[in-house]
């Protein structure tokens, strides 16, 4: 009955499993990191680049993104000769484990894996054993225009500094669903606190996934940033004594808040699909959802009223971005950093921001961009829903995996009936 | 009463049938020979239908039979029912409704009259002799009670059984219809030489075989 | 054809075994293939340590009891009153194509009905109640008590077992009871009871026993009506199992094996409870207490059985309904707009699915159709009585709970090599429909009349032509409906279909279960509504076929 799935945003799930793999294939591995800064010109490169296929191995999952990998394949075709060449996984360790038995096996040219869309634990693993070709993205033109200083989830994956071993092309970012029919944006929360004092106001009417869920964990991680006494404890992993204290506040704003929510808080939609059927239905006024454009695309989908919006936190909400790597044997790494440089081109961005595409945020800094490429990025004409450009604060990093397993753990135990 | 008669008998040796701690029929020997027919009577629940059962080869649990049965040379005990040409003839016709009254004619025909219209001819010109010309194509559901019963007979005859078993066939007709029957199917029975049990608890019937009487207690 | 009997028993009843030796293994700690080698009783430990397991554990035995109990009430009161009623008898006229829906359909459906922003509040609003918006704090789907799944489950438990009474009553002779009763001046429904009922009981108690072992321990049904904090025990376990932690597996097992012998104790004390009831049921009937409560609850009981008809028919309408909705939102009762939209878009997909759950269908109940069959034939050839054993070996894929022994099931298809395909699945759906073509066949085989075989044999053919040119049809409409019904069980499969097909078999049922948590009610009610129509279509096929066949002999109608 095991379907292995990542989340919509690449994040290999299962890191218990994983790292159980990684371990028993340590006493194979030879150790010792492979730093192979790329140093040639980007001409170079890209002549190098010309009439190779780039095999990127990619989660398959969603019609959609394949058909935005496809487009991404047509336009590197065009531009500079390459192709690409989707992989279909199942779960991104599958390209993982691949790296790593043609290392065991002895082979470190003409790898197989040229590309993988990849982030967190998965990345992780391979640069930990030095399986990654790089740093390479400082040879990239288009790598400046990526925003580093309020987007910090595309420097640091998951607690791990990217250290230019991965290239960002999308972008997840918590946001708060509305429905500004029955609400008006000047009163709603802007922080945490303000969020209790409104579920307080208006009782039944928010709610949110089951914390098992990854949503409903990241409903709590975002509530910890705000009351947790020291967030920066957060990137370290959590222990016995850092996590009492980290959490106590959060405990004790949740039991105020749990009466107040949908159902009494004894019952939570399993998914966030579920949710999202909740606010659609009438039943609840706001939800926690993972990507900015979640109300632009349910509304041209007639999954939400045409009135929902999306706003966030004032001090920023827990964003994560998903990247590209290239491993260290790849056959076409020229290829493959053509292409990990297009997915960083305005017009790939502007194009996987289009909710009737992808819906995905830009990793980019919109300052950074010249006038006519900042205007690809304005919504087309009826478009409904998206969040205004700076509209919702600064990316805050993911906490450290070891968090969201304690708090999915601790609140089941003090809220299962 | 030649040589050859006597390869048609049918004889009963020995038999015994009862349920388990009651004995029904105890050492029984008939014979019965051909054109002759043998009426069993008896009170409900004393065997008779057993008995034509098991000169079927239908008998089974809860009853235990044993004894020994031939039908001219043969033996058939232990032989399993299809293959003992032995006619059946129950209380109700029991015309198989999937069929038209053809096809159940057809139905008992021989293998050895081969080709479709030699069989079709066949089956016709039995209808003729009954009197039914030209019901070959009619649902038998569509046939009153006597039509039914002749066609019923004329089925089990076309098969070309070596003996024939009556078990109360006449019960379910009117009175009228019943000595029409009845004199109807001893007269086929006759002709064809073929020996002949009867079961039946009306004494008219008895007499109307102008043969030995069985009676069971 | 006597190794009917033997094969028949080992395709159906060894995956039972050996799933449930799969299971119990594990539970204790032995499951080498992800390192657990030595007996402990750890899986135990931490399944006792999870958060309100306690809870579940009554949720499951609460929700089984109720709609059992609640069912059979039900049930009964409609066939004691149905003599009297004509309505009732026009009633259950179609209870048959009720039973040919699959549950999760019905449950699916229901679930839209009685939401707090379901039809039924749309109905009323916001005209009679003033809700523009459903009122918050009412909560009917996923109660805490487990009301909405007992409902769900009534919706087709209720014809079940008023079918499995009507059955039962023919081999009765009712109308001469209750002409009698009536006669000592006991009214309809008070004399059916006291006289007709202890003489039916009997045959009804296996089907009361799987409807029992069905609704403490179905996934499916829970997964879309039960609450999900904490769920139903049988639930916890299917989502342990799912568990990307492949440690996850002993609990699992243990959640599993836990649900088996909470089906047992129940069942057990079932039984202790029917000698108390026949105890106290002779004092009533010896009292000779002419008028008391019986009478009324009966009517309430068979107003309630035509209101679940009536909530399993709207289940579907709305589905459809849905299927071909636009934009429907609280509070309008139909949908604003209607379209073919999304039966286009989901068109390619769709068609797959179907081809896959269709040929399942066909394949298993064909299957369980030529060896019931076989089976049947070689019961009658050594002229053996049908045995109650029989029936209880033919019920014990539906008295154990699915959960216990499809992931041991699963370890043996892994063994043979066939896990994950095609194959597999087929033999795991056959598992449960051949009880029940079995059992639909069973009767109307033993009913006819065994002189028309021997007429065949008498006539000199062969047992073998005697079946198949006599037996086989003349019982064409009760073939047919054997098969529908096993299509229809088919169809209506999830955990088999998961777990044999390792997740990579869809079928009408699988998606729509998956569906049903997702936000799109448009693409679910094209699934559910296919899902709902598929045994039926065939069920009306099974029912015209053969009348068309034999339309010139109307001695088959």
């Amino acid at each position: 009955m095991r379907n292995p799935r990542t989340t919509r945003f690449g994040v290999a799930r299962g890191s218990n499993a994983l790292r159980a793999l990684a371990s028993s294939l340590l006493f194979l591995m030879t150790t010792g990191a492979t730093a192979a800064p790329e140093t040639r010109s980007w001409d170079a490169i890209t002549a190098a680049a010309r009439g190779q296929t780039v095999y990127w191995n990619a989660w398959a999952g969603d019609e959609r993104t394949n058909a935005f990998i496809a487009w991404v394949g047509d336009e590197v075709k065009k531009r500079h000769g390459v192709t690409v060449q989707q992989v279909n996984l199942k779960d991104t360790a599958e390209a993982v484990t691949r790296v790593v038995s043609e290392k065991t096996a002895g082979r470190d040219r003409d790898g197989s894996v040229d590309l993988i869309w990849i982030n967190g634990p998965n990345f992780w693993a391979l640069k930990d054993k030095g399986l990654l070709h790089g740093p390479f993205t400082q040879a990239m033109p288009n790598y400046r225009l990526v925003d580093v200083t309020n987007k910090r989830s595309n420097v640091v994956d998951f607690t791990v500094p990217v250290d230019g071993l991965e290239s960002p092309w999308r972008l997840a970012q918590v946001v708060y669903v509305y429905d500004s029919a029955r609400h008006r944006p000047e009163g709603l929360p802007r922080s945490i606190n303000a969020l209790l004092e409104w579920s307080r106001a208006n009782p039944g009417r928010l709610t949110h996934p089951t914390v098992r869920n990854f949503l409903g964990a990241t409903f709590l991680k975002q509530a910890l940033y705000e009351l947790a006494p020291t967030p920066d404890v957060l990137q370290s992993p959590a222990t016995e004594a850092t996590f009492a204290a980290t959490t106590a506040p959060l405990w004790a704003w949740y039991d105020k808040l749990r009466p107040t929510l949908w159902g009494a808080g004894k019952e939570f939609p399993e998914s966030g699909p579920a949710q999202r059927q909740l606010l659609n239905d009438g039943e609840i006024d706001m939800l926690i959802a993972f990507n900015p454009s979640e109300a632009a695309t349910a509304i041209a989908n007639k999954l939400l009223p045409p009135t929902a919006r999306v706003f966030g936190m004032a001090n920023g909400t827990i964003g994560n971005t998903s990247f590209v790597a290239i491993p260290y044997n790849a056959a076409h790494k020229e290829g493959a950093m053509v292409v990990a440089n297009f997915l960083l081109d305005p017009v790939a961005q502007a194009r996987q921001q289009d909710p009737t595409v992808l819906g995905n945020a830009t990793v980019l800094d919109l300052a950074k961009l010249s006038e006519a490429e900042r205007a690809l990025f304005a919504p087309r004409a009826g478009v409904v829903g998206l969040p205004r450009p700076g509209e919702l604060g600064r990316v805050l990093l993911e906490p450290h995996a070891s968090w969201m397993t304690r708090i999915t753990a601790e609140w089941e135990k003090r809220y299962s009936r | 009463m030649t040589n050859g008669a006597d390869v048609r008998a049918l004889r009963l040796v020995d038999v015994s049938i009862g349920l388990p701690g009651r004995v029904l029929i105890d050492a029984l020997s008939v014979d019965v020979e051909p054109g002759r027919i043998v009426t069993v009577m008896g009170p409900s629940g004393s065997g008779k239908s057993a008995l034509l059962s098991w000169i079927g080869g239908f008998l089974g649990a809860p009853f235990e039979a044993r004894g020994e049965l031939f039908l001219g040379a043969r033996r058939l005990d232990g032989v399993p029912a299809h293959a003992r040409r032995v006619g059946i003839l129950f209380q109700d016709d029991l015309l198989f409704p999937h069929l038209s009254v053809a096809g159940n004619l057809l139905f008992g025909l021989p293998r050895a009259i081969a080709g479709r219209r030699e069989r079709s001819a066949a089956v016709e010109r039995a209808l003729d002799e009954a009197g039914l010309a030209g019901f070959g194509a009619r649902d038998p559901a569509t046939l009153s009670g006597g039509q039914r019963a002749r066609v019923a007979l004329l089925r089990t005859l076309l098969a070309q059984p070596q003996a024939l078993l009556l078990d109360e066939p006449f019960g379910k007709l009117d009175a009228a219809l019943r000595a029409d029957f009845r004199r109807f199917v001893f007269e086929f029975a006759r002709r064809a030489g073929l020996p002949t049990v009867l079961v039946t608890h009306d004494a008219a019937d008895a007499e109307a075989t102008e043969g030995p009487v069985i009676a069971l207690s | 054809m006597r190794l009917a009997p033997p094969l028949t028993i080992t395709l159906f009843l060894v995956p039972v075994a050996a799933g449930l030796i799969g299971t119990a293994l594990p539970a204790f700690g032995v499951l080498p293939a992800i390192g657990g080698r030595a007996f402990s009783l750890e899986a135990w430990r931490a399944l006792f340590a999870q958060p309100g397991v306690l809870t579940s554990i009554r949720l499951s035995v609460q929700i089984g009891l109720l709609a059992t109990v609640l069912s059979l009430a039900i049930a009964l009161s409609f066939c004691a009153l149905m003599a009297e009623r004509a309505a009732l008898r026009r009633l259950s006229a179609w209870i048959s194509p009720m039973l040919a829906t699959p549950h999760v359909a019905v449950a699916v459906g229901f679930a839209f009905l009685v939401a707090p922003s379901g039809w039924l509040v749309r109905l009323v609003s916001p005209e009679l109640t003033g809700w523009d918006r459903p009122p918050a704090g009412l909560v009917t789907v996923r109660d805490g008590a487990g009301l909405a799944m007992v409902a769900g489950l009534l919706l087709k438990e209720v014809p079940y077992l008023a079918l499995m009474t009507l059955a039962a009553l023919n081999q009765v002779p009712h109308r001469a009871l209750r002409m009698s009763t009536a006669a000592l001046g006991y009214r309809a429904a008070t004399g059916w009871f006291k006289v007709v009922l202890p003489l039916v009981y009997s045959q009804l108690r296996l089907p009361i026993f799987a409807v029992l072992a069905f609704s403490v321990s179905t996934v499916e049904v829970g997964l879309i009506l039960a609450p999900g904090n904490p769920p139903p025990l049988a639930v916890l376990a299917a989502r342990w199992f799912a568990d990307y932690d492949l440690q996850r597996y002993f609990a699992a097992a243990a959640a599993a094996l836990l649900q088996l012998l909470v089906v047992v104790a129940l069942l057990a004390s079932w039984l202790a409870a029917e000698r108390i009831a026949a105890r106290l049921g002779t004092a009533w009937c010896e009292r000779g207490v002419r008028i008391g409560w019986t009478e009324g609850l009966a009517r309430i009981g068979a107003a309630s059985g035509a209101v679940t008809f009536a909530a399993g028919v709207a289940a579907i309408a709305l589905m459809l309904l849905w299927s071909f909705a636009d934009a429907w939102r609280f509070p309008a009762a139909l949908p604003e707009q209607l379209g073919l939209a999304n039966w286009r878009a989901q068109g390619p997909r769709v068609l797959g699915v179907v081809a896959d759950t269709a040929s399942l269908a066909l394949c298993t109940a064909l299957v369980a159709l030529l060896l019931s069959i076989a089976c049947l034939e070689s019961e009658s050839r050594r002229d053996h009585p049908p045995t109650r054993h029989a029936m209880w070996l033919a019920y014990a894929p539906l008295l154990v709970p699915q959960i216990a022994f499809l992931y041991g099931f699963q370890v043996v298809l892994v063994q043979l090599g066939i896990d994950g395909r095609w194959l597999a699945v087929a033999w795991s759906h056959f598992v449960f429909v051949l009880p029940y073509v079995f059992l639909s066949l069973a009767d109307p085989w033993h009913a006819l009349d065994v002189r028309y075989p021997r007429s065949a044999a008498a006539l000199g053919v062969t047992p073998w032509q005697a079946l198949w040119r006599v037996r086989v049809p003349m019982l064409a409409r009760p073939l047919g409906v054997a098969f529908a019904i096993g299509f229809a069980v088919s169809v209506g499969q999830y955990l088999p279909t998961l777990f044999a097909g390792a997740g990579r078999i869809a079928t009408l049922t699988t998606e729509a279960v998956t569906l049903s948590s997702g936000g799109d009610r448009r693409v679910l009610g094209v699934y559910t509504f296919l899902q709902a129509a598929l045994p039926l279509v065939v069920y009306l096929a099974a029912l015209i076929a053969p009348a068309l066949w034999f339309r010139h002999r109307k001695g088959m109608a």
